[in-house]
């Protein structure tokens, strides 16, 4: 990193993300002392409004396609001038040198013919080429040779018709998705095309592909950069956390397009669960889906009448049409058990828990461990889905409850952020269960657990007055209870994960599975 | 179509001066776009007196894409496939090398170069090509084998022909006594 005041300043971050900074308290945590460290983390800490460091965050930065095509541009306009080559030339030996000048420079200086024969430029002075008519040619593609045929011909002097030219460059481009590396059509010849013979060869829609796939490379090619996953969105992040560091951080960031994505492994948010764990978590899905598949999570028989309940909303408040019966979605207990003090519904208690939930799987002890841990993850990342459906009819009972009430939309869009809370919180209680199942108990996990559980009754709780009727939701009062208990969601959300990832970076938690960034592997070396 | 003159181009050179033991020939009721060829294997190989029947097709887009050849005869060979399909593995012939430039006659000389030299490092076949690095003597056992069952007399290309002569030698280790199993 070149400037580290620069790349700060210029940052977005996590708490973009939540409705008020001001409810992002964290000064009464310590400061976790990393100043002595020379490593990523101490340059990627960042700086609260409170002067203390935030052990989840780190710097990220997003670029959007005119940001990268400048960069692309600076760092061409440099090479050009300090080697004195051409714009097309520097551009492909960047290219080759997978943007890092410094190399460039160097290994040009030292032997510039080896540097252009391996990059595939010519060495020759001859002026740019151009489509010319050459009496007598014939094209060894087409085998064409009508006179007055046009072609071209690199620096190499392999020369084509301009026909078979084009369906060779749409071919490589279009089908074959390549650009910076199109090579002489020519058979062993290595010479590369460059942007302005493109130009001249063809129409203008395959040159922007081409310049799209080039802007590709150059993200790809960068290890500190990495595209946007959402579908459509055009944008780079760049993160200085690297492969290594991912035992230590979970590094989320989140693009302008409002999409939250790890930068470690491109799934969407995964905190608190480092990768290594998000990666064998899902594999351990997927391989026991099978065995499990009775857990088909959208569908479960009332524990008195037996009828079918589909779950239709996202709250675990559920009510038998049948019987009237209430009981709770993800453990089946008897809702009036749920009280608001006592709530023990994301631990796992063999005790309580086994009465309620399916015989088949009480003998064997590790799946239905695995299966406690899973049927909350899987009815998180449901709920997850299904709040999303429910904002989107909200949305539309929005506009009616402006009407009836006389309220502005933008006094309605505490529902918006409501959704997007409640979204948010269950994307991360998801995994808080993914991470659970994977953790030793030590002194930190009742913590953990007791955190755990104040996110996930507030978002039940946020969940069910969500989706009370239309009429009830005109009520001023309901109003300002929806508001607190938003920030209250996002406060409990940022608490956890901030007391999750310090641990992590500090190396306490302990883990039943093999974790390189286990404190049972040695631990590391911030331990103080 | 540009492609038909450069094709008919090739077809001729093919058969007027075709590379070294290599027959190249248009068979009945063909269009351009599929042509065959017998292999005569390379002396001093283990496929020596044995005749390959080989596929070639030419795709629509030929010469901007790479033609495909399968072997119409059974071969043991770790760069071919040991099955009815006779797939082939050239890297001249993959999307990224493949130039429109490239001739025929270059692709038929790589393919008959495969026979005198496999490359074991980048195999269809891993079992035949671990074989070809660690046994050499097995591997030029079955090889010879199979010449003798499948590549003596004219190759045939009709694929149901061909999957039925390759029902007999599923045992993948091939040729390992022929009367000893069950009867
Ligand atoms: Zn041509
Ligand atoms: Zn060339
Ligand atoms: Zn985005
Ligand atoms: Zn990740
Ligand atoms: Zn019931
Ligand atoms: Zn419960």
């Amino acid at each position: 990193m070149d400037s580290d005041d620069d790349f700060i300043s210029n940052m977005s971050s996590e708490e973009d993300m939540l409705p008020d900074d001001s409810d992002n308290d964290m000064s009464n945590y310590e400061d976790y002392g990393f100043d002595d460290e020379p490593d990523a983390y101490s340059d990627s800490q960042k700086e609260t409004g409170h002067g203390k460091k935030v052990a989840y965050d780190f710097s990220f930065k997003v670029y959007q396609p005119s940001d990268i095509q400048k960069q692309q541009d600076d760092l061409i306009n440099e090479v050009n001038m300090i080697l004195d080559i051409s714009k097309e030339e520097a551009a492909i030996l960047l290219r080759y040198f997978r943007w890092n000048k410094e190399r460039l420079i160097e290994d040009y200086m030292d032997r510039p013919g080896q540097v252009l024969d391996a990059a595939g430029l010519s060495q020759s002075a001859a002026g740019p080429p151009k489509i010319q008519v050459i009496p007598g040619f014939v094209c060894d593609i087409c085998c064409e040779d009508e006179p007055g045929l046009e072609s071209f011909a690199l620096k190499c002097g392999h020369r084509y018709c301009v026909d078979c030219y084009r369906h060779y460059l749409s071919q490589k481009i279009r089908e074959e998705g390549e650009a910076a590396r199109i090579q002489c059509p020519s058979e062993g010849c290595t010479l590369i095309i460059d942007a302005r013979s493109l130009d001249l060869l063809v129409p203008q829609d395959l040159t922007d592909r081409y310049h799209e796939l080039l802007h590709r490379t150059y993200v790809e090619d960068k290890e500190t950069l990495k595209w946007c996953p959402a579908p459509d969105c055009q944008n780079a992040v760049e993160c200085a956390v690297k492969k290594k560091d991912l035992d230590r951080v979970v590094p989320t960031v989140s693009c302008l397009c409002g999409h939250r994505f790890c930068f470690g492994c491109i799934l969407n948010d995964h905190q608190p669960a480092p990768c290594e764990l998000v990666k064998k978590w899902l594999k351990k899905c997927a391989d026991d889906s099978e065995t499990a598949n009775w857990i088909s999570a959208n569908t479960k028989e009332c524990p008195k009448c037996n009828s079918t309940i589909e779950k239709n909303g996202g709250c675990n408040h559920m009510t038998c049409r049948k019987c009237k019966h209430e009981f709770c979605w993800m453990c089946m207990g008897l809702w009036s058990e749920h009280g608001t003090s006592w709530y023990n519904c994301n631990r796992y208690e063999e005790k309580s828990g086994m009465e309620a939930r399916d015989a088949q799987a009480r003998s064997r002890v590790s799946l239905e461990r695995y299966l406690h841990y899973y049927n909350r993850y899987a009815n998180h990342e449901q709920s997850a889905r299904l709040d999303k459906d429910i904002f989107h009819k909200t949305e539309k009972k929005m506009v009616q409850l402006q009407k009836e009430s006389g309220m502005s939309w933008i006094e309605v869009q505490y529902l918006n952020s409501a959704s997007q809370a409640l979204q948010t919180c269950r994307q991360t209680l998801m995994w808080t269960y993914a991470f659970a199942f994977y953790l030793a108990r030590n002194n930190l996990t009742e913590i953990f657990e007791d955190n755990q559980k104040d996110l996930e009754m507030a978002v039940e709780a946020l969940s069910e007055m969500f989706e009370r009727p239309i009429t009830e939701l005109a009520d001023p009062k309901l109003k300002v209870e929806i508001m607190d208990k938003t920030t209250y969601c996002n406060k409990r959300r940022v608490i956890l994960l901030e007391d999750t990832a310090q641990n992590l970076a500090e190396g306490k938690w302990t883990f039943n599975v093999e974790f390189s960034g286990s404190a049972a592997n040695g631990g590391p070396s911030t331990r103080r | 179509m540009a492609s038909q003159k450069r094709i008919a181009k090739e077809l001729t050179e093919c058969t007027s001066s075709p590379p070294t033991g290599v027959t190249v020939f248009l068979p009945k009721d063909s269009d351009l776009h599929r042509w065959h060829a017998i292999l005569d294997g390379p002396e001093n190989t283990v496929y020596q007196g044995g005749k390959f029947g080989l596929v070639i097709s030419l795709p629509t887009d030929y010469p901007f894409k790479a033609p495909t050849i399968t072997f119409a005869t059974r071969i043991y060979h770790p760069n071919i496939t040991n099955d009815s399909l006779g797939n082939i593995c050239l890297g001249l012939l993959k999307p990224e090398n493949w130039k429109p430039s490239t001739r025929l006659l270059s692709v038929l000389e790589a393919v008959r170069a495969l026979l005198v030299e496999p490359l074991p490092d980048d195999p269809l076949e891993a079992r035949i090509a671990d074989e070809y690095r660690s046994d050499r003597k097995e591997f030029e056992k079955t090889a010879r084998n199979y010449v003798q069952r499948y590549a003596k007399g004219p190759p045939k290309f009709d694929s149901s022909e061909n999957s039925s002569t390759a029902h007999e030698g599923d045992d993948k280790k091939g040729g390992s006594g022929s009367g000893t199993g069950g009867s």
